[in-house]
């Protein structure tokens, strides 16, 4: 993308205000989206992105600047805006050598999106319409997206770091609406993966079947049609497998950010070493899963990702750091510097977030729990990092009565506090499984991450229905 | 996009950008409805922690995005740059998009409809000259205020921003307009301490140039929002009245407004898609979609289509009067734009929102409501609104904080509890709309709301 030389050249003038680090991230996306609705493709979608950040450190002050222009003369005026800003005083002379990694390969790409008619991918999305609308005469609305890019980055640094990488994104989603005497009801599903086409292939190990996907979406909007409304109060909690693990990166992975840390703004800090969780909960952060929505080579600051043990049998082992925040503490980094894309400073973001498996049978849980609700798919949440309290939409639920999966509920949040929950899971299941792929806001930016659970019960949660 | 001149001249104002757009208009085939828009935007960011600068950002961004309509099909495509090259890719892939198109008979770009602009001063030159040091004093200052308002109150971080864009449409149909904004504002997180517990404020504070931020006010309020929830505790669950806060009624009212979404209707993805003429609130509500008002921090004088923006009743005396569209949701809902096409910049195409929401606002203040209720809950801040609100079912549920109204005063602190309802109940369990208006910078303005009948889910 950009020669080495000039890369050089660049790194050398952002430092030439006497910084500490310095810092460009460059990067090339083309991606492709379709949107169909109401049976119509409204449009075929192509873009192209294309631009270099950089960073440049200088004590406790970071000034940054980026520039769609990757000549020579443009990075050159986006460096010295950068040391500018980091710094108003003046400096010495430094000049950077850099050591080319290789490239490494944590997903295998066979057919990179682009190579692949923009035909077949509207015709992905007429199977999907087809395959919701098929589920019943009730279902009135279907809209599906699909979305793919490629994007080549290249990350160096002034502690000689070259650092490249190459990442295809295919998603796709399906919104269904079903309509009945109670009114309008809605049902959703997705799927990413960071590998190529081939995730459409049944032969390919990643393999998603997009027709189950749209039948899914439908049978929620479906079964939702005959919901009754979510009691109110707090009472037991089942969560599905692979349908809830949003809990955890709103309940702790968050808090466990090294940013949050360090301002003293998270219930977790200065609490390594101690019992955070029950103990049936081991908590890792895991950005090397082939083809996962969350896996990354090396994170957005050059460094190869890790799978890092945040809670190991309910003990906090660690927390999850970025380039700035681990220079301060004299460690090395987790290989969590993330950002949304060029025009943006990275910081300390999640991956893959998982629990892993317990040794319950998920039957057993149900079986045990005499009133409570059984979560099917969890919706999008938020925490406040400082107080601890999250909350979370319940896109599918049910009652659990004597011990059995009873009749669906309509939706409404769910709530609690991120300790108090974590040590309130009583039970934990051996079924782990990766949920839908998710995009983390924080800060203004929007990054993909990946989660996955087994089933497993909280104790005691409080449901925001209207019933009592 | 904002303003006026549509006849700029080379070497004035906007000249380049409309210079770009007409050159990708002018190369519209026969049968072929062509739209161009680029828009060249940039914005400084500086956070402040603890007296010095964690990080100055610096940051400019362009970009053109190419809408292309032939035989009713529709194709896209953008670019990050208004590099020549990279706009003939644009323009080439956008054409070659609209064969993947299905045929779509309301398909079509907007055309002037003969609706006036409300002129709008959105451009402020001493912003643009304003400096840099100058805006980390801001910063500073507004930390040290914090600081100084009490004792028990941390700084998370404290932040000026500002951002300008430019930007200019035309199209095949007559369209042709360039126009641009600039605005900044200061915000700053707060943590409140004590003992093992930690609770969070903010407060913020907007303007058209530096000389408008009330500092003190948003210092104030960044420590009362969090010192006032310390101690809070999980209330009983109840059904009781709810008084919203402004800031939580203009969330509210965004929530509300996306069922009055043109596009949500004639796809049927509205709870009140049949529902135009009925009374479907109290006659004292009155919600507005007013862009023309210049005390909206959205306030613009022309649509993401290129229309002129203007004020739409939405729910006039209870009762549901109109939808917001932008051309196409217009053209199937056998109707006119009503100029609320909303678009997020270069590397999308227009959808529908609404741009400045108000409700008409009653005469008593938010200490007189309070004083008048026995038994309610101040709702000061919710969270989860986004995952907790359905707008297509009207499901209601999300978290909330706030402060318990006993005897017409406010008590003890609450927490980590939900409200629920329905967004069609709230509408009709409205029993009065406060007469203090708060322009916050969002799509909505403030106002204190009482909502009877809510469902509050704690312990």
């Amino acid at each position: 993308m950009i020669d080495q030389d000039v890369i050089e050249r660049t790194l050398g003038t952002a430092l030439r205000t006497g910084a500490d680090f310095a810092e460009i991230y460059a990067e090339d996306k083309r991606n492709t989206s379709v949107g169909l609705d109401d049976g119509r493709v409204e449009q075929v979608t192509s873009g192209r992105d294309r631009g270099a950040g950089i960073r440049v450190i200088k004590g406790e002050t970071t000034g940054f600047a980026h520039t769609s222009d990757l000549s020579e003369t443009g990075l050159a005026a986006a460096a010295s805006a950068a040391a500018e800003a980091a710094s108003r005083g003046g400096g010495g002379v430094r000049t950077v050598a850099l050591t080319p990694a290789e490239r490494r390969a944590v997903n295998e790409v066979q057919q990179y999106p682009e190579t692949i008619g923009k035909t077949a991918k509207v015709e992905l999305l007429q199977r999907i319409d087809a395959a919701a609308r098929a589920a019943g005469t009730e279902i009135v609305q279907v809209s599906a997206g699909y979305a793919d890019s490629r994007k080549r980055v290249l990350v160096a640094n002034s502690d000689g770091l070259l650092a490249v990488d190459d990442i295809a994104r295919i998603l796709a989603r399906v919104n269904v609406v079903a309509s009945g005497d109670t009114g309008m009801q809605t049902g959703y599903q997705s799927m990413g993966r960071t590998i190529g086409w081939e995730v459409f292939d049944p032969a390919s190990e990643l393999f998603v079947d997009v027709e189950e996907l749209a039948r899914d979406a439908a049978r929620q909007a479906l079964v939702k049609l005959t919901a009754r409304p979510a009691p109110s109060g707090s009472m037991p909690v089942v969560i599905k497998n692979g349908s809830g693990a949003v809990l955890f990166h709103e309940a702790c992975g968050h808090g466990l950010e090294a940013d949050h840390i360090q301002k003293g703004a998270s219930v977790y800090a200065g609490k390594v070493g101690e019992l955070v969780a029950s103990p049936l909960v081991t908590l890792v952060d895991d950005g090397t899963m082939a083809g996962e929505w969350g896996t990354l080579a090396i994170d957005d600051e050059g460094h190869p990702t890790q799978r890092n043990v945040l809670i190991q049998d309910g003990v906090l082992t660690d927390y999850m750091w970025d380039h700035i925040r681990a220079r301060k503490e004299g460690r090395g980094p987790s290989g969590n510097g993330r950002r949304q894309s060029y025009m943006h400073l990275p910081m300390v973001r999640m991956t893959n977030t998982i629990v892993l498996d317990g040794h319950d049978e998920p039957d057993d849980i149900v079986a045990n729990t005499e009133r409570g609700v059984y979560v099917a798919e969890l919706g999008g949440g938020s925490v406040n990092t400082a107080s601890g309290d999250f909350v979370f939409g319940m896109r599918e639920a049910y009652l659990i009565e004597d011990g059995r999966i009873t009749e669906p509920l309509r939706e409404g949040n769910l709530i609690g506090n991120g300790p108090q929950v974590l040590r309130d899971i009583d039970m934990l299941g051996n079924d782990f499984m990766m949920g839908n792929p998710g995009t983390c806001g924080k800060d203004g930016q929007g990054v993909p991450v990946g989660d996955g659970q087994p089933t497993l019960r909280v104790k005691q949660m409080t449901i925001g229905g209207t019933a009592s | 996009m904002s303003a006026t001149d549509t006849t700029v001249a080379s070497g004035e104002l906007g000249a380049d950008l409309l210079a770009i757009v007409d050159r990708v208009v002018a190369q519209a085939k026969p049968g072929e409805q062509v739209e161009a828009f680029v828009s060249r935007g940039g914005d400084t960011e500086v956070r402040v922690y603890q007296g010095e600068v964690e990080h100055f950002v610096s940051a400019q961004a362009e970009g053109i995005g190419i809408r292309i309509i032939s035989d009713g099909r529709t194709g896209f495509a953008y670019a990050g740059t208004l590099d020549e090259a990279a706009i003939a890719e644009v323009l080439a892939e956008a054409r070659d998009n609209v064969q993947f198109g299905t045929v779509d008979e309301w398909a079509g770009l907007a055309e002037p409809d003969g609706v006036a602009q409300t002129a709008q001063a959105l451009w402020s030159d001493e912003l643009a000259g304003y400096a840099t040091d100058r805006k980390i004093e801001l910063a500073k200052e507004l930390e040290r205020l914090t600081l100084g308002a009490d004792s028990r109150v941390r700084v998370d971080d404290s932040n000026y921003a500002d951002a300008f864009g430019e930007a200019a449409v035309a199209t095949t149909t007559g369209i042709r307009r360039w126009g641009r904004e600039n605005g900044c504002y200061v915000s700053v997180s707060t943590l409140a301490d004590d003992g093992d517990e930690t609770q969070t404020g903010f407060g913020f504070s907007v303007g058209r140039t530096p000389d408008m931020f009330d500092l003190g006010k948003a210092a104030r309020e960044a420590a009362d929002r969090a010192t006032r929830l310390l101690g809070a505790t999980k209330p009983a669950s109840r059904r009781t009245t709810v008084v919203l806060d402004p800031f939580v009624t203009a969330q509210f009212l965004a929530i509300i407004s996306s069922t009055l979404n043109g596009e949500a209707v004639v796809k049927g993805r509205s709870l009140f898609k049949d529902r135009l003429g009925d009374e479907v609130a109290p006659p004292f509500v009155t919600l507005l979609d007013d862009p023309t008002n210049p005390l909206a921090y959205t306030a613009t004088d022309v649509d993401g289509e290129g229309l002129a923006a203007r004020l739409n009743p939405l729910i006039e005396g209870g009762v549901l009067r109109q939808f917001v569209h932008n051309s196409y949701s217009a053209r199937r809902a056998g109707t006119m734009s009503t100029g609320n096409a909303v678009r997020g910049g270069f590397a999308g195409t227009p959808g529908v929102g609404a741009l400045a929401l108000h409700l008409l606002p009653g005469t008593r203040s938010q200490d007189e409501i309070v004083a008048g209720i026995d038994d309610g809950l101040l709702v000061q801040s919710v969270q989860g609104i986004h995952s907790g609100v359905n707008p297509i079912s009207g499901d209601f549920s999300t978290g909330a904080a706030g402060l318990m109204i006993r005897n017409g005063q406010v008590a003890e602190p609450v927490r980590e509890f939900t409200i629920a309802s329905t967004l069609q109940r709230m509408l009709m369990d409205i029993v009065e709309v406060g007469g203090d208006v708060d322009w916050l910078p969002m799509r909505a303005a403030g106002v204190t709301l009482v909502v009877t009948d809510v469902t509050m889910s704690g312990a």
